[in-house]
């Protein structure tokens, strides 16, 4: 049985080059001077403050991250609700709605974007709106599901029990319901959120081509303009911030759910 | 939760339903559409899709699409499986160390892996093209085969493959009839999986693929520059397989399941 370990091994390989390495090279060109040979290694700061030294660059960093949170917040907002009426309806009645909120899914998401394109013609819509349409109708389904599976999980004698000990139904929402069902908001948060900053087709497909975000910019200095080691610092500088917004949702996540404890 | 939803609730969950099939609905009505317009319905012809079955290029990106998500598919099935069970058997150390480097793709922006493929392969002075993209294509999909199939390799019973063994079985043989049997459902969901992520990936193929080969995603971005009725026909082709494929599969079992209780009666 021992001898099954040794299956691991060709894979351990595989991602040490595939995944590991790749990784360290987005490190190993943020770090260094453009157009250097592999082997001479310049090291510098200089990406970086480039970045925070120019008037275009930190905008378009806080635009996507603005764009993020309130997509974020349009989904909790839209998505709550959905998945608070689909709990409650008839498990039979559930499944298929599950089904028809999954299978839309399955359809390429650069062809259910470009879709809107003909739709959002017959508005007079700024860039910014179309994208955002974009933006929601791309992530709201995961933000259902995952608020959806939580709700689906209450037992429902501790609504009865809340009833019975005097809570009225607010009450029972505010002190039983909504608390058990964080840990899907913020699984929720963390697959909209995530995909949301880092985004660029959506913005490209519907804001027009005057709508910039971080993603296009990296996509540009990497397809168009060819300088690895700037949009190497971008993708550098996206990735920290993403990962200390997932740490935050997190320790929050951790933080209410001791909260409501008390 | 109780059953009990008001007149309102059931407006408002429809109205969500139909912003989901919205756009959906739209694309295949004007894949139909007797001129370029996007906007304005003026009659009904079939030209888009006689355009899309003459066009060169969208049958190669379908092409392109369907050939790496099967390669993709099947290598990264077989290896996430072998890797799963090696995994259920070896030091924790090293199967913690495998999930966290399992996590940078998962967890990282498609754009950030898309980027270090790009950086990797071109600073090896490999072409990018075809070979680069299904490369790319297994390697973010064995960590989703792992992750599915992980769960049903920690509930399996590992005496099973021991008395498999102590019956004289080769371990080859422990595996194949005994361990494998038991997480086929772990590894068929891996596997449909893989090929949904490959078949819909864009942002990973974009960085990976190199001139003249695109899979479908990188046709319909590049052709948004310009009005193209032909991804409407193209879009509603894939909408008619994707809807014919998930009928059948979930009407298919439902038929079984009642030819089933017709037999035991």
């Amino acid at each position: 049985m021992k001898s099954f370990s040794k299956m691991v091994y060709p894979y351990v390989l595989w991602a040490i080059i595939m995944i590991v390495v790749p990784m360290m090279m987005i490190v190993l060109y943020a770090f260094t001077v453009k157009g250097n040979a592999v082997l001479t290694f310049q090291f510098t700061f200089d990406n970086f403050v480039r970045f925070f030294s120019d008037p275009v660059f930190p905008g378009v960093l806080w635009r996507s991250l603005k764009l993020a949170v309130i997509t974020t917040l349009i989904c909790i907002a839209a998505g709550y609700p959905t998945a608070y009426v689909m709990a409650k309806l008839k498990p039979n009645s559930q499944a298929v709605i599950v089904l028809l909120i999954t299978l839309p899914m399955w359809i390429n998401m650069l062809v259910r974007t470009y879709a809107w394109r003909g739709i959002l013609a017959h508005f007079a819509l700024s860039g910014e709106a179309k994208v955002y349409v974009g933006m929601v109708y791309n992530f709201l389904p995961f933000m259902i599901l995952q608020i959806y599976t939580s709700l689906s999980k209450i037992d429902p004698n501790l609504i009865t029990a809340a009833h019975d000990l005097g809570a009225d139904n607010i009450q029972t929402f505010r002190r039983v319901i909504l608390p058990l069902s964080l840990s899907g908001v913020v699984s929720g948060i963390t697959l909209v959120f995530l995909p949301a900053v880092s985004s660029f087709f959506i913005p490209k497909l519907l804001g027009g081509g005057q709508y910039v975000l971080i993603g296009n910019l990296i996509e540009d200095y990497f397809i168009s303009t060819g300088d690895w080691n700037f949009g190497s610092s971008i993708s550098l500088i996206m990735a920290v911030i993403i990962l200390i917004s997932m740490y935050v949702t997190r320790r929050l996540d951790r933080y209410t759910a001791q909260g409501d404890d008390d | 939760m109780e059953h009990k939803t008001k007149i309102h609730e059931r407006i408002f969950l429809a109205l969500i339903l139909l912003f989901f099939y919205l756009p959906i609905l739209y694309v295949v009505l004007f894949s139909f559409n007797s001129t370029k317009s996007l906007s304005n319905f003026t009659g009904f012809s079939l030209q888009w899709y006689e355009k899309m079955f003459s066009n060169r290029t969208i049958m190669e990106s379908i092409g392109y699409t369907v050939a790496c998500a099967v390669i993709a598919t099947v290598v990264s099935t077989i290896v996430g499986t072998i890797t799963a069970i090696g995994m259920s058997k070896s030091r924790k150390a090293l199967r913690e160390a495998i999930n966290q480097v399992n996590n940078l793709p998962m967890l990282n922006p498609d754009i950030v892996t898309a980027i270090g493929f790009m950086l990797f392969f071109t600073s090896l002075r490999i072409k990018t093209g075809f070979t680069t993209m299904v490369l790319a294509h297994i390697a973010f999909c064995i960590p989703y085969v792992i992750l599915s199939v992980m769960p049903k390799l920690r509930t399996l019973d590992p005496n099973l493959a021991e008395a498999a063994l102590d019956l004289g079985c080769t371990p080859l043989q422990a595996l194949w009839k005994v361990i494998i049997p038991q997480i086929m459902p772990g590894i068929i969901s891996g596997a449909l999986v893989a090929f949904s992520m490959s078949f819909d990936d864009f942002v990973i193929s974009l960085f990976t693929t190199g001139p003249g080969v695109s899979n479908i995603s990188i046709y319909v971005y590049a052709s948004v520059k310009r009005i193209n009725p032909t991804i409407n026909a193209l879009s509603a082709i894939i909408v008619y397989v994707i809807t014919i494929v998930l009928i059948l599969v979930n009407v298919i079992p439902m038929i079984r399941e009642r030819k089933k209780n017709k037999n035991g009666n």
